[in-house]
């Protein structure tokens, strides 16, 4: 796409100097435009530090504790939440979205189940998960596991339609076994559709996360944010701002090292 | 998803799914009423749903009738999603139309976009208290960052050669904005939006959760802590309505707009 120099300025090719010039012009747009308003006094000090105060809190929370742990804690207590309930999404929803895509029948059953589901916003969950399976870790993992649940089903779905029933014949005409041919042409043919239904699903998992320790959970970044506007430290809710954000990016960078990883060793698409 | 490619596998599915949903109601009936094998407290009886659902309807709960409750969730996502596409949808064209604008504007995306619009709940109500203005502006928030990202790259999506037949007929670029490019990434905004318009429901949901003083997340925040099962079903309910009533009139604005698409 970089080289298409149609009639217009998206074809226009940027000089690399240009290129890093005005993009580190955006940077400095960003952050200065932060410290500007906030050493102007144009907002107190107290709904916006400067990013530097922001450095300090999180050095600073990195080594006391604040809402009853350090930073690195409650880090950790989000990621290992997230992953348990990502983890049981996946579990569920691949499977069964290839065996709907296989079995008509459970096809029939499932989608009008899951289509009067759906809708379901996955927060307005919260009450319902804290009765079930109380506030501690049951009801936060069932939040994620609906937050990220339908595109992990959905994507093995497509993904098994997707499949050229052309080669579930040729693998049939050659006596393949149901089994065989679900291990052998339908797994991997649908998994181009499923890696990229993975990324979507971890984004939605995480950010059901800090939404359902926003509300109910004692312990993760979400809950250290909460205890923060309580206090009224904005220092404190925009440093858990910043973990989210950089656990988020990890995710989505580590699945995209797991797409192009799949792109090469099984060749296109 | 069932695809009816033929209309007698369309009367199957019609009539699996169809039993499919009376069974699951008959086993809700009978594990709360008929044998009491659940424990109401964690699954609460149809009689007892729509018990709650008449009293929010005429006596109303948590400050106000279903009904106000349910319009005032529908008016702040309207206006933060309006908001959103007044400013998100111009600036992705920019940024589709100018590889500078792009240059300039998108390490600030970097930064901003891996933070989920609902770690911005806590500042919100930091910055604005717990009334309307702050729930505009994380569903803003949650809404707009789509809308940029699907406008660009509806834009980079556009047929150069389009742009260049238009060019040799003489179009100035105003003219080409306006009759190539904005049409050409209009499907790909619409995408945007429909994703954006579920999760900006989920965002209100929680902000309505976290505080509020009307609102379907108030409902269900109150109802959680009277430990009130029929409500919250009224409340889960009353979202997912909510939610697929307005992805529908996107669908009915869409189906307007993008009527070009289907007299080609």
């Amino acid at each position: 796409m970089a080289n298409r120099n149609f009639l217009g300025p998206a074809g226009t090719v940027l000089g690399v100097v240009e290129f890093w010039l005005l993009t580190l012009a955006g940077f400095t747009l960003f952050f200065g435009g932060w410290m500007l308003v906030a050493w102007s006094g144009l907002m107190p000090a107290n709904l916006l530090p400067s990013p530097l105060a922001v450095w300090e809190t999180l050095v600073r929370l990195w080594n006391q504790p604040f809402a009853g742990h350090v930073y690195a804690e409650h880090l950790t207590a989000s990621i290992g939440r997230f992953l348990m309930g990502w983890a049981i999404a996946v579990a569920i929803g691949i499977p069964l979205g290839l065996l709907m895509g296989w079995y008509r029948i459970l096809d029939e059953i499932i989608t009008p189940l899951f289509d009067s589901i759906r809708f379901v916003a996955p927060l307005a969950w919260v009450p319902l998960a804290a009765l079930w399976f109380g506030t501690g870790i049951g009801g936060p993992l069932l939040i994620i596991f609906v937050g990220s649940f339908a595109p992990c089903l959905i994507s093995a779905y497509r993904g098994a339609r997707l499949v050229e029933p052309r080669l579930v014949e040729a693998a049939q005409t050659m006596g393949a076994s149901g089994r065989r041919i679900i291990q052998h042409v339908l797994v991997p043919g649908a998994m181009p559709s499923i890696i990229s239904g993975l990324r979507v699903s971890a984004g939605l998992g995480w950010q059901s996360l800090v939404g359902s320790e926003l509300i109910v959970v004692g312990a993760g970044l979400g809950y250290l944010m909460v205890q923060g506007q309580g206090n009224l430290a904005t220092n404190i809710v925009i440093a858990g701002m910043v973990g989210i954000g950089v656990v988020g990016f990890a995710i989505d960078v580590a699945l995209r090292g797991v797409e192009a990883w799949f792109k090469r060793r099984w060749g296109q698409t | 998803m069932a695809t009816g490619a033929a209309p007698a596998r369309f009367h199957r599915a019609f009539f699996v799914g169809a039993l499919t949903i009376v069974a699951v109601l008959a086993l809700w009936w009978v594990a709360t009423t008929g044998t009491r094998w659940l424990n109401p407290l964690r699954l609460p009886a149809p009689s007892e749903v729509w018990a709650a659902l008449q009293q929010i309807l005429d006596r109303g709960y948590a400050g106000a009738t279903l009904w106000q409750h349910a319009m005032h969730s529908l008016g702040l996502v309207a206006r933060g999603f309006a908001v959103a596409i007044v400013t998100g949808i111009p600036l992705g064209l920019l940024m589709g139309w100018s590889r500078r604008a792009e240059a300039l504007i998108n390490p600030i995306f970097l930064l901003l976009r891996p933070i989920p619009a609902l770690a911005w709940i806590p500042l919100a109500i930091v910055w604005f208290g717990l009334g309307d203005t702050g729930k505009v502006f994380v569903i803003w928030l949650t809404a707009f960052v789509p809308a940029v990202i699907n406008a660009f790259t509806g834009v980079r999506n556009v047929d150069p050669v389009l742009i260049a037949a238009a060019r040799t007929q003489g179009a100035s670029t105003a003219q080409v904005i306006r009759h190539v490019v904005i049409p050409g990434s209009m499907p790909l905004i619409f995408t945007g939006l429909r994703l954006s318009l579920q999760a900006s429901w989920t965002t209100l949901v929680a902000a309505e959760l976290v505080g509020a003083f009307f609102g379907l997340g108030r409902v269900l925040n109150i109802a959680g802590q009277d430990i009130f099962p029929g409500m919250i079903i009224v409340g889960m309910v009353a979202v997912a309505v909510c939610g697929a009533a307005t992805t529908w009139l996107l669908g009915l604005l869409e189906r307007r707009v993008l009527n070009w698409r289907q007299a080609i």
